[in-house]
């Protein structure tokens, strides 16, 4: 099974780099991200680009939006491009079809997001080193490396999820795009809250350390990955495919 | 090897209140070219969804090689190779991404994949463009592309849903070439639905017609035309008056009598003798100088079939 994975990845590899009409705008688009994160962001930021813990909610949101922008894709758009019923009469397994378009979206995304982290490293290392080796606090980097695989599966299963569901690519991208926004109007309402909550909310966070916070975050956020793909996997029936 | 490539009993699938496969029992013998006829909305499609394991029968049972297409369709699928309703090209991929994406699917090694793909697309005439992204090839070169792509893995059983649909006629019968000598050179059995019935003559060794889910009629197609159609003779010669024509509709071995292109084509009931015919043509003062028996072609059995 790992070799029809891989033979999945493959194809999804090929059609979202490799595709000749796309072919500058997609790398050239990709560059361009790879160089903001990469370079322009930490350069702007100095030693609080590895130093600050708020790099995690950077590195966890960076592949979450990388991976929503290609899933959305997997199964809507085989169905949208007429591929997905010549995808299904062949030998590959449910599991295999399915494993390959999730991990494809996650190499990519996090693919993307441990590229930006290293050039980041080298940009600070350069502009601000002195002397020594800048380097992510163990707790922090633990943090990043985790957060940044955990919310890119995450994003992987939903969308997924959404797009065996959706019969076009525009569809699966709306509703991604809505749930994706979820946790942002979540952070803006904070500020609605009581005052007095929210001191209290902000006090507990400062008083925590990172690894003590984050953690259990990620804890979360692994069990929403099983959940959500186990849900996938219960909604990926071929009948039921070919009938959508 | 099974001598019976695909064999269907009582085989029926339900849409809601639309029966799409109706007690369907047929079987294919192994290395035949079966043609499946049928309408739009007949229940061709569905029907090979239902052999290839992709749609679960509602009720009776089909074997395909020798596998139940219920509880072992992964071994059908292994086996088989499947051109469907749409040709499933990945269109921003080149030819050869294509073929190379398949063979590994099909676990073929990367020596032996390298030279199927220059095998088969030198000999559908494709290995110039292989390189090509497959969206920019025209209708005619993606399906051939398509059947490539499903004879790739050498399959026991092809199936062909409407394989020249939407091609001009050049293209059809190009393609039809190449499908005939592929079958011929790689003894594979081909389940093929169609609604291009001089297809069906020249490629199949049998076909069946189906109709809202119902199998009508299953055979050769000359047996077909003998058995289903009328039995008919053409007669050439002078002396065709409409007079003549007349006294020829109120004969009760007579079904129709029309004077086409000069010649007179007579319809008869069943497999009447045409003697007592002759010599009463004869009698009526036509000049009869040859006398031609036939049978109706696959397109009148068909329609004849589909109307009734």
């Amino acid at each position: 099974m790992i070799s029809d994975i891989v033979t999945i990845m493959w194809k999804e590899f090929r059609e979202l780099l490799i595709q000749k009409p796309n072919f500058r705008g997609g790398w050239v688009g990709l560059l361009i991200f790879i160089a903001v994160f990469g370079i322009l962001l930490p350069f702007q930021s100095g030693r609080a680009w590895v130093e600050s813990p708020i790099g995690i909610v950077y590195w966890a949101w960076v592949p979450f939006m990388m991976v929503s922008t290609v899933i959305a894709d997997s199964f809507a758009g085989e169905r949208e491009r007429h591929t997905l019923e010549t995808l299904l009469a062949s030998c590959l397994s449910d599991k295999a079809i399915l494993y390959g378009k999730i991990c494809a979206a996650i190499t990519y995304g996090w693919g993307i997001t441990l590229i930006s982290l290293l050039l980041g490293l080298v940009t600070i290392n350069l502009a601000y080193a002195q002397g020594g080796l800048l380097m992510y606090p163990l707790d922090i980097g633990l943090s990043i490396l985790g957060a940044s695989f955990l919310l890119a599966a995450l994003a992987a299963n939903l969308g997924v999820l959404i797009s065996l569901q959706a019969s076009t690519i525009r569809s699966a991208q709306q509703t991604l795009g809505v749930i994706a926004l979820l946790p942002m109007i979540l952070i803006l309402l904070i500020p609605m809250l009581p005052s007095s909550l929210n001191m209290r909310m902000v006090t507990w966070i400062m008083t925590q350390n990172t690894s003590s916070l984050v953690y259990p975050i990620m804890a979360l956020i692994l069990v929403l990955d099983l959940i959500l793909l186990a849900a996938a996997m219960g909604r990926f029936q071929r009948a039921r495919l070919i009938l959508d | 090897m099974n001598a019976i490539a695909i064999r269907t009993l009582n085989l029926s699938r339900t849409f809601g209140q639309v029966q799409a496969v109706d007690d369907l029992s047929l079987e294919v013998p192994t290395g035949s070219v079966f043609g499946f006829l049928g309408p739009n909305g007949a229940g061709k499609t569905t029907t090979i969804r239902l052999l290839l394991g992709l749609l679960e029968p509602t009720a009776g049972q089909a074997e395909v090689l020798g596998f139940d297409t219920y509880s072992q369709a992964d071994q059908i699928r292994l086996q088989s190779g499947a051109l469907l309703e749409h040709n499933g090209l990945y269109e921003r991929l080149s030819a050869e991404d294509n073929l190379e994406f398949y063979g590994r699917v099909w676990h073929i090694p990367p020596t032996e994949r390298q030279a199927r793909k220059k095998a088969i697309l030198s000999k559908m005439g494709l290995w110039e463009r292989r390189k090509d992204l497959v969206g920019q090839w025209s209708r005619g070169m993606k399906q051939k592309l398509a059947v490539a792509r499903a004879l790739f893995h050498q399959p026991t059983l092809l199936f062909l849903d409407e394989p020249t649909a939407g091609l001009d006629p050049v293209a059809a019968a190009a393609l039809r070439e190449d499908l005939t000598a592929l079958v011929e050179q790689e003894g594979i059995t081909v389940f093929l639905t169609t609604h291009n019935l001089s297809e069906a003559e020249k490629l199949c060794h049998q076909v069946g017609v189906i109709r809202q889910g119902k199998l009508l009629t299953v055979g050769a197609p000359a047996e077909l035309r003998s058995r289903t159609g009328a039995n008919r003779c053409e007669v050439y010669g002078r002396g065709f008056n409409p007079e003549v024509i007349e006294r020829l509709h109120s004969r009760p071995e007579v079904t129709q009598a029309k004077l086409v292109n000069q010649h007179l084509v007579i319809d008869l009931n069943g497999h009447t003798e045409i003697a007592g015919l002759v010599n009463w043509l004869v009698n009526a003062g036509v000049q009869v100088e040859e006398i031609r028996k036939s049978t109706a072609s696959l397109e009148e059995v068909f329609l004849t079939l589909v109307e009734e």
